[in-house]
């Protein structure tokens, strides 16, 4: 990097530059101060405080960074690439915003979750180490630093494991569903660590972008290779690719229902986008071993997964682990999507990220409002519950209307450009007129295993022994605030297309796009 | 490299193969042991293994200890360090990090355990898998009706 050796002056900074890294930091802080107080009546409300704060830097961030161009913050002080370096151009803005929207709408619903499934002894504990989970998925999403993904990964992994295995309360399965959940997770995490380590043996860096300039200078080698194959195969296992998928049901079928919506929506999302951010700006996507790993093993992988897991969602009897074999399938869509290395292609995974985020939020969120009432999920247990929850189950209903990708839906708009960016790579090789093709027959298994949730909801006769009723405010509330969201982004489309096209814009320029000096004004 | 087993090249990588043997016993382990204790164990020698892979990269030929020589007023002695090959410390500061997360990783784990074991009264992860299977049975036998017995 050019700005490498400049002197770093010390000028007055606003509370705006240091934006990047409150953002991260808020939430970090938050979560001791919860251990420290450990009061159960302060618990909730400080970490609540703390999300809302995050949201709004990272929606101010979004506004700054949409139009393109990018905020650094600089450790301390110490100048890239000897610093850690926080770098936030439109794709991570956007998915920070995602992970802090979840986090603070999911929140309220939390608090009437836990209050049922949680002995009331491990609340503060569970709101801390929330907070810690959130904390991860943010800073390795903000961080332009490859060892600080690492760091930020174990630590939202970490307290993911215990938030997964505090559903033993309810069933003790989840003790086993969060062992096999670490045992994978620890050996994905250590798989990026391989990766990066033979990056760091190459270039003699762990800045990003500096990184990508060495490697680019390098061209390729064997180390390099071997690294981008243990990368993707670590990340692939956080972001539950096909075959690496195994931890996933279990652990969103026995998690508390609280934990499950804020998973689903926002630990996929975030591996996810590290591993666009290691393929698009580490790596360049014009080098052919990348190119070939992505048409020869991801797009035939994103395919099986979008027709095995919806298939067997369909037979579940159980509403959550349908759920989560859909969110397999579904990260499928997201991997097609980026896999099609085009413009289309990436920014229908980024917007598809996000309104699979807010849908599956809102479709767990009425599965805990069902477990609530009627002490669990299961179809028979569901049954009838239509007529006695209307409310909750309005908003289920729009939230699988989104999975489908019914048009005046979020679920559409991101579906529908991702047959477009496959029909536009057509004319390449038919292969790309099937994709598209198994995209809309791979959504009509969706409408199979969301009419079968509808039908027992709706069609189904309620258990006479039912004393089910409608879900409190504080459940209600977060669920029509993302229902709201699906129908509102499904009609107006412009900020959030526009913003996705930004990202993959930045994504796809490689290299060159991480290389342009930060902006002095920024944290220099 | 012309000849089938270059030695020379071998014995120049010989960290590497002590890696991949290290990294390949921790894994099989992790796979093929149903003790879940014995599972960690191997997670641990995998991990392990990985950094014994970053200390190694960051050796330098003929290189010393990356510490500064001070002179008597503790200040950095320039005129000592002229000359000198250092190791390079980064990668055994991000080893130091990632030791941590094992440790955690581990105690976590060993937790798990721990309940595990309190509520399964096993630690053997086929035992395990037959009460859990008995248990869906279960949950299929109450449950499964939900579409005319289809499911």
């Amino acid at each position: 990097m050019a700005d490498t050796a400049q002197v770093v002056e010390h000028t007055a900074r606003t509370l705006r530059d240091h934006l990047p890294v409150l953002q991260v930091l808020v939430p970090f802080v938050t979560a001791p101060l919860i251990v420290l107080l450990g009061s159960r009546r302060l618990a909730w409300p400080l970490a609540f405080i703390a999300s809302a704060v995050a949201l709004v830097i990272s929606f101010i961030m979004l506004m700054e960074v949409r139009e393109g161009g990018m905020l650094t913050y600089t450790m301390g002080g110490w100048a890239p690439p000897l610093g850690i370096e926080y770098r936030v151009d439109a794709a991570n803005a956007f998915v920070l915003l995602l992970i802090s929207l979840i986090g603070t709408v999911v929140l309220p619903f939390a608090y009437a979750s836990f209050r049922d499934e949680i002995k009331s002894r491990d609340h503060t504990l569970m709101y801390a180490c929330w907070m810690l989970c959130f904390t991860g998925l943010l800073g390795m999403v903000a961080t332009g630093d490859a060892f600080n993904v690492f760091v930020f990964l174990e630590i939202s992994s970490l307290s993911t494991y215990v938030l997964v295995a505090m559903g033993a309360d309810r069933d003790r399965r989840a003790l086993t569903a969060a062992y096999d959940y670490l045992i994978m997770g620890t050996i994905g995490a250590t798989f990026f660590v391989i990766g990066l380590g033979m990056l760091y043996m190459a270039t003699g860096t762990l800045n990003m972008a500096d990184m990508a300039d060495r490697i680019a200078d390098q061209g390729m080698n064997r180390t390099v290779r071997s690294g981008f194959a243990f990368i993707m195969v670590g990340m692939g296992l956080k972001v539950a690719m096909f075959p690496l998928h195994l931890w996933l049901p279990k652990a969103y079928t026995f998690a508390p229902s609280a934990v499950t919506v804020f998973l689903s929506a926002t630990a996929t999302k975030a591996a996810l986008y590290v591993m666009m951010r290691f393929t698009f700006s580490v790596y360049d996507p014009d080098f052919a071993f990348a190119t070939n790993t992505f048409e020869i093993i991801f797009i035939p992988l994103a395919v099986i997964a979008m027709f095995s897991a919806s298939f067997v969602a369909v037979f579940q009897t159980n509403f959550k682990r349908m759920l989560a074999y859909s969110s397999i399938a579904q990260v499928g869509y997201m991997l097609l999507g980026v896999a099609l290395l085009t413009d289309t292609g990436v920014s229908a995974a980024i917007l598809h990220m996000f309104n699979h985020g807010l849908t599956k939020a809102l479709l767990f969120m009425g599965v805990g409002a069902y477990v609530l009432r009627a002490n669990g999920s299961f179809y028979t247990q569901i049954a009838g519950l239509g007529r006695k929850m209307p409310i909750t189950t309005g908003a289920v209903v729009i939230g699988g209307l989104s999975l489908i990708g019914v048009p005046g839906t979020a679920g559409f708009i991101s579906k529908w450009i991702l047959v477009e960016a496959a029909l536009e790579r057509a004319p390449e090789h038919a292969m790309f007129l099937a994709i598209a093709v198994a995209i809309v027959l791979s959504s009509l298994l969706a409408v199979v295993y969301v009419w079968r949730a509808f039908e027992v909801l709706y069609l189904s006769e309620p258990d006479p022994n039912s004393t089910a009723t409608e879900a409190p405010l504080m459940m209600l509330v977060p669920m029509w605030i993302l229902a709201g969201g699906c129908i509102w982004f499904g009609f107006s489309t412009e900020l959030l297309h526009d913003t996705a096209v930004q990202a993959a814009n930045g994504l796809l320029q490689g290299s060159q796009g991480m290389l342009v000096i930060p902006d002095q004004g920024g944290a220099h | 490299m012309s000849k089938l087993l270059d030695l020379q090249f071998l014995a120049g990588h010989a960290h590497y193969l002590l890696f991949i043997v290290l990294m390949m016993t921790g894994l099989f382990i992790v796979v093929d042991k149903t003790n879940l204790v014995k599972k960690i164990v191997g997670l641990n020698i995998f991990q392990v293994s990985v950094f014994m892979f970053y200390v190694s990269i960051g050796k330098v030929k003929g290189g010393t200890a990356p510490i500064f020589p001070m002179d008597d007023k503790y200040h950095v002695d320039t005129a000592a360090m002229a000359g000198k090959l250092y190791s390079n410390p980064l990668p055994h500061v991000l080893i130091l990090t990632a030791i941590v997360v094992g440790i955690a990783t581990t105690s976590l784990g060993l937790a798990l355990i721990v309940r595990i074991r309190e509520s399964f009264d096993t630690i053997d992860e086929e035992d395990i898998l037959a009460i859990e299977q008995d248990m869906t049975r279960e949950d299929n036998k109450k449950h499964g009706n939900a579409m005319g017995g289809l499911a």
